[in-house]
């Protein structure tokens, strides 16, 4: 008990992070992530970390490459507009095999939109964000618990697969506290022998780039990544699943999107609805088989999102569109209240129970 | 418990002091007739005294707040009547101050004249639960560097020290020693400890100053 800590959605990735070995931070700040930043200039200092303030969300994004060139754990934080700014260092990352940690606290769009939360950048952060064929390895937390658990498994992943990874966050995740079990102390697990860390004339250099001159060599590479990708989808799907067992209707949700719609399943339980959640944990890669087999069982879904129905698409090819796909939605920095997704759960089962 | 005219809740953020604010407001107005809670957050745009707008406006207690808190514009504003705080000698004042020495700055446009009145209580609110002042020495450098920001110094002690939904009295308990430390080295001597009101029959008689406290309305 005394072990937990009372933490801030946006405290818990930055002393995470610092757990997994990560001792290089580049920022700029950007509500709602702030405390992000402010958290990592407080404490790397005092452990010895680097702490730096970049005069853009573009400098700091390529002062990721540098540092996972150089073989070591860093990350960049932003929020919706900034990680625009970070589209063309994260192809450059990705067209590069080098393991990052990028979180991404959403706020309203497009633009500059607001600063209340939002999902809203769900195509951008799964379908890769910048330019080019490449994924990131997508994790959507649900609790200032998992904001801490998913941080150091993004670390972990993105070293084993030699590839940027992102924390999907929203403002409400980053800003509301709750306590917590910090994961274990641990760091680089994964040797780096293509690393730059100097020959010492012992070894043939190694170089970081992706620019390639040769069209078949392009090519190479990029099958080659996609081979990686096939590894990551059949091995790194996380998802929770909720009353799913003998759900009629199932709500698919995320992050502070699924935290709602948990409360409206308990609820429409209570009024003899058999109502199921799946939970995405990853969002690339998406949970495609259990949606999948629920299409089997149940009457249809229910996408709930703080987005104008992103995550829709998702649901529809992994469900081969064998059941209908509703929205339940808010915008722009609103949330969706339970009662909101019940309603929603009701018109789906037909009409008022 | 009494209060002088002007109560100022400073801390690190996150340690408490909205909701404990919001809480001391609606005491406060049992015992006067003009009060008002004013909120000079600079830092944090998400979860203000102005979330409970409706339910101060119902009790007749005044919020003195900049516009742009909980809107979409990210502006570090002063409330535009900020000097009725100071200026108004009647008005008994709920401070709630943005969090760690930059939200203590805003302090420091006022302290002059608070300094002059001398009829103020400064509370340091404390949460050994939260990660960068789990002990005294990390929570008094906290502290100091509040008090260097706004060129006040503390009067008292508010040990805050919860862990959320899952505090239970021994949550509160366990966190004495740490408050008595603390108030020991900034050289304070009044504490007062406060808990939810669902513990507070547990912890009544077994902790100094018991300030019960509700909980202001969450989303989740």
């Amino acid at each position: 008990m005394s072990d937990k800590v009372l933490m801030k959605g946006n405290e818990a990735i930055a002393e995470a992070a610092i757990i997994a070995g990560c001792r290089h931070y580049f920022g700029y700040p950007i509500t709602p992530q702030t405390e992000v930043a402010a958290y990592m200039a407080k404490k790397m200092p005092k452990i010895g970390g680097v702490f730096l303030q970049a005069e853009s969300e573009i400098a700091a994004i390529n002062m990721v490459y540098g540092v996972a060139s150089a073989g070591y754990r860093v990350m960049t934080s932003s929020s919706s507009p900034g990680i625009s700014l970070k589209g063309e260092g994260l192809s450059y990352l990705a067209g590069a095999d080098l393991p990052a940690l990028v979180v991404n606290v959403q706020r309203g769009g497009p633009g500059l939109g607001g600063i209340q939360p939002s999902q809203s950048d769900y195509f951008q952060a799964t379908r890769g964000g910048g330019h080019g064929d490449y994924h990131m390895i997508v994790f959507a937390p649900a609790s200032v618990q998992e904001m801490a658990d998913l941080t150091s498994l993004a670390f972990d992943l993105a070293d084993k697969y030699r590839m940027p990874a992102m924390l999907l966050a929203d403002g409400t995740m980053g800003q509301m506290m709750e306590p917590v079990e910090l994961p274990e102390e641990h760091s680089n697990s994964v040797e780096k022998p293509w690393a730059v860390t100097g020959t010492k004339c012992e070894r043939k250099h190694n170089i970081i780039n992706s620019l390639y001159l040769v069209p078949e060599e392009l090519e190479k590479t990029n099958f080659e990544r996609f081979e990686r990708y096939k590894a990551i989808e059949e091995n790194e799907v996380r998802y929770e699943s909720f009353m799913m067992d003998d759900a009629e209707i199932c709500v698919v949700a995320f992050g502070i999107a699924a935290r709602v719609s948990k409360n409206a399943v308990v609820a429409a339980r209570k009024e003899g609805i058999k109502a199921g959640l799946i939970r995405p944990i990853t969002v690339w890669p998406f949970p495609k088989k259990p949606l999948k087999e629920a299409a089997d069982k149940v009457k249809g879904f229910i996408s709930v999102e703080l987005s104008m129905g992103q995550m829709i698409e998702d649901i529809k090819l992994s469900t081969e569109c064998k059941k209908p796909v509703a929205l339940c939605n808010r915008a722009g920095g609103m949330i969706p209240s339970p009662e909101q997704v019940l309603e929603a759960i009701k018109n789906m089962q037909g009409g008022k129970q | 418990m009494t209060y002088k005219r002007l109560t100022l809740l400073c801390g690190h953020y996150g340690s408490g002091k909205t909701n404990i604010a919001v809480n001391m407001a609606f005491e406060l107005k049992k015992q006067q007739d003009r009060v008002a809670v004013a909120d000079l957050d600079i830092v944090n745009p998400y979860f203000r005294t102005k979330d409970s707008s409706d339910d101060f406006s119902h009790a007749g207690i005044r919020l003195i707040c900049s516009d742009y808190a909980n809107t979409n514009l990210d502006l570090p504003a002063m409330p535009e009547d900020l000097y009725a705080l100071t200026d108004d000698k009647e008005l008994y004042t709920i401070l709630d101050i943005g969090g760690d020495d930059r939200g203590a700055l805003a302090l420091g446009r006022i302290a002059a004249a608070i300094l002059e009145e001398n009829n103020y209580e400064m509370f340091a609110v404390i949460n050994k639960y939260r990660p960068l002042t789990r002990d005294a020495a990390s929570t008094v450098e906290v502290l100091r560097e509040i008090e260097w920001a706004c060129r006040m110094k503390f009067t008292a002690v508010i040990n805050n020290s919860n862990l959320g939904r899952e505090t239970d009295a021994q949550t509160v308990l366990d966190s004495l020693e740490y408050a008595e430390e603390v108030a020991k080295l900034m050289g304070l001597e009044k504490i007062l400890t406060s808990a939810e009101e669902r513990l507070c029959p547990e912890l009544e008689g077994r902790v100094p100053g018991l300030l019960a406290l509700k909980l202001q309305k969450k989303i989740l």
